[in-house]
């Protein structure tokens, strides 16, 4: 079955290509054809995994530019061949499975799938209805094409092509400023962090003469890339990384993504966005182990964003902001983990995350598709009008929380006892930030649920219609078990798998236990604020630490500091460099015309028409020439 | 008994070419000083027999058959017949046309 990964991603794009083709005029077959699409590269995914699952491996790589296509003026094209003068290497692109490929490729098509059955309740009636799901499955078909591609440059098409896909749904509602705005933010952040992937993915062929990662991770192994080099290099690359994945400090696209469809945030935050920075490192780290600087930077990055996002979430009011820090965090906890060495720890963490958080979203969703605000403190008392909702959101929530046996307690505490072992100051931040997620989780669970309605207007009780029950309810399922798979107790199989080594990280009770008691500090001081739905004590402590409330409400003034840098410094620079062109380069171009016409109106004086005028500088000009060549036989 | 003759002065290189430079400068003065189109005309006649007494002069004093510098001066010649005709003609155009061969007047190729 892994031989032919390839139709993987095959299936979204026929499916995204007939919608775009024409399809698109009749909604219903337009969101059928994708959903069949991905339930079909669903059942292809499971078939791979399966196959790896039973120890099979495939790359396969074919010539894409050949090398007389690239030889010429830039040969050649890196260092190594600089000194050997050896012929350029073609530009090849391929796809391998492995198990780090296999597992991405179940979470994207599973999550893309239920997503896609939770739209067709949600986003019934949009007058984009087709268009979102040609969308959704142009997004399904980038993502799964970026966890397949076997070399850096194949990675980068998919990258920007992710990049893309999330511009457009983001901007899905683009008749909303607002919305228009936050795809502009997150395609321009991002993009800020490109660059530098670009950048690290160039200067990495420049020393190593190849884009596979596989022959990079070699060559690093063998020392025949310089240290230096190799730092900055995979720096270089974890900045595309910091963008995508929403790292502190290009953090600031994601909160503002909650502009799109809710289906979208559910799909961006777990599967197919911002999880293709935390793949990246991890497809990258069989290179990033071999610089401890680049580690450990990703590492304090990781760490210091879990805890950074997580302040921000304690505070804010609209639910799928509290989720989108959340996320920010998890993804930091990611980062953390394959920083420090636990790069299968940092996966689990990125599976089993996928699933909690699509389901948080859905859930997050049902209520918003009840009430139609995001405003947790016009919601209440909805636990008797959703209780499905309820339910599911309340497991998700306790399993982002990390209480066990649910799936965020096993992959939390195996990043938590990674960082034990060596980065105790790391470690404490982790903890602080499992108790502040288990608290603003379950400030959204008591503010949405519990108590009485605090919105204006009749809520019609509905419930949920029976395409989003159906995805919480196949999406609870992952969230309980998919912990098990990585169970020191079970000798961690999923670790095994990834990592590709014997060796299990063992049951730290000691880290257990902490983080388990952390998080039910955290539950219970949510309880004791707005247990019941109370919001009093809430706002009455944020009065009494106004400053420190009003700075995590201006999310540490870091947005305004960028609007700041773009709306001044760099518009600033623009309207220098405007200025430097309409006066100086262009003066010098208008310079040279009027020379020239000025030049030309007096010498037209000499013009006179006079034959013998012409002919005295004809004997003139003899005269010269003789005085000049009596001058030169007199020299010699 | 008489005496002899001083012997008859040797024309030597020298003579042709001072010869030759002055027709041509003699020539030139006109060409450039003068108003009326056939004496223009004249004066550059002048400047090309200036220039053929200067070949037939280096021809006649070169070492060994040089006949180059006689073939030229007949080129001159024949070409100057030429010119002689084409620049009538052109006097009588320019005649007909303004009633006058001064050429301080002709200016229409002025820029």
């Amino acid at each position: 079955m892994a031989e032919v990964a390839w139709a993987i991603p095959l299936c979204p794009l026929v499916a995204f290509v007939i919608i775009s083709l024409g399809a698109r005029r009749s909604p219903g077959f337009s969101a059928a054809l994708s959903i069949v699409a991905v339930a079909v590269s669903l059942v292809l995914a499971v078939g791979v995994i399966a196959d790896v699952l039973a120890g099979g491996h495939v790359e396969q790589s074919r010539v894409w530019i050949p090398a007389p296509a690239i030889a010429g003026p830039i040969v050649p094209l890196n260092a190594a061949a600089l000194q050997s003068g050896a012929a350029p290497q073609p530009f090849s692109i391929g796809f391998q499975v492995d198990a780090l490929t296999a597992v991405m490729l179940l979470v994207v098509t599973s999550i893309s799938f239920v997503v896609q059955i939770y739209s067709l309740g949600y986003m019934r009636g949009d007058s984009g209805f087709a268009r979102y799901y040609a969308f959704l499955s142009l997004f399904s078909m980038s993502m799964l094409g970026l966890v397949l591609a076997n070399n850096f440059l194949a990675l980068f098409v998919f990258w920007e092509l992710v990049g893309l896909c999330s511009y457009l749904l983001i901007g899905h509602w683009h008749e909303r400023p607002a919305a228009a705005e936050a795809a502009k933010k997150a395609f321009i952040v991002t993009r800020a962090g490109d660059v530098g992937l670009l950048l690290g993915v160039l200067f990495l062929y420049w020393h190593a003469g190849t884009f596979a990662f596989g022959d990079i991770a070699q060559m690093a192994a063998d020392g025949r890339i310089p240290a230096g080099a190799l730092t900055v290099g995979i720096l270089l690359v974890f900045c595309g990384a910091v963008g995508k994945s929403a790292q502190f400090p290009l953090h600031v696209w994601l909160p503002d993504a909650m502009e799109g469809p809710t289906p979208v945030s559910a799909l961006i935050h777990a599967a197919t966005m911002v999880a293709a920075g935390v793949y990246l490192m991890a497809r990258t780290f069989p290179i990033l182990e071999h610089s401890s600087t680049a580690m450990a930077v990703v590492a304090t990055i990781g760490g210091f964003t879990a805890f950074f996002a997580a302040t921000m979430g304690l505070v804010s009011t609209d639910i799928k902001r509290v989720l989108a820090y959340s996320t920010v965090s998890q993804l930091g906890y990611m980062m953390l983990a394959i920083g420090i060495g636990a790069m299968s720890a940092g996966v689990f963490h990125l599976f089993n995350h996928a699933f909690f958080k699509a389901l948080l979203f859905l859930c997050a969703g049902s209520v918003i598709h009840l009430v139609e605000t995001n405003e947790m403190f016009e919601m209440g008392g909805l636990g008797r009008r959703l209780p499905l909702t309820t339910i599911t959101m309340t497991i998700a929530a306790l399993s982002l929380a990390g209480l066990p046996p649910l799936s965020g307690f096993w992959s939390k505490d195996e990043i938590l006892g990674a960082a034990l072992a060596g980065h105790p100051i790391l470690f404490v931040l982790a903890l602080a930030t499992v108790g502040m997620t288990a608290f603003y989780m379950f400030r959204v669970i008591f503010l949405t649920f519990s108590g009485s309605f605090r919105g204006t207007g009749h809520v019609e009780s509905h419930g949920e219609p029976i395409s989003m029950a159906l995805s919480l309810v196949i999406l609870v399922i992952p969230s309980i078990i998919s912990g098990f798979w990585g169970m020191p107790f079970a000798g961690n199989p999923f670790g095994r798998l990834v990592s590709g080594s014997a060796e299990s990280t063992g049951f730290h009770p000691v880290v257990a236990t902490s983080s388990v008691i952390v998080a039910l500090l955290g539950i219970g001081i949510a309880w004791v604020m707005y247990g019941g739905g109370r919001i009093e004590a809430g706002a009455g402590l944020s009065a009494r630490i106004a400053p420190l409330h009003q700075l995590l409400i201006r999310r540490y003034y870091l947005d305004d500091l960028y609007e700041w840098l773009v709306a001044r410094v760099f518009l600033g620079i623009g309207r220098l460099a405007a200025t430097f062109d309409a006066e100086v380069i262009d003066g010098a171009v208008n310079g040279t015309g009027a020379l020239t016409v000025l030049i030309g109106g007096s010498l037209r004086r000499i013009q006179t028409g006079q034959v013998q005028t012409y002919a005295w500088a004809l004997f003139a000009g003899i005269l010269v020439l003789a005085v000049l060549l009596a001058g030169l036989r007199l020299e010699r | 008994m008489p005496t002899a003759l001083p012997p008859l002065y040797p024309i030597t290189l020298q003579h042709g070419l001072v010869l030759g430079a002055a027709l041509f400068s003699l020539g030139m003065i006109g060409a450039l000083t003068k108003r009326n189109a056939i004496e223009i005309l004249m004066s550059i006649e002048v400047m090309l027999n200036g220039v053929m007494v200067t070949f037939i002069s280096f021809a006649r004093h070169a070492q060994g058959p040089a006949l180059g510098g006689q073939i030229f001066a007949i080129f001159i010649m024949t070409v100057a017949a030429a010119e002689a005709a084409v620049g009538l003609a052109i006097v009588i155009a320019v005649y007909r046309l303004r009633r006058s061969v001064a050429v301080d007047t002709v200016n229409s190729l002025q820029g």
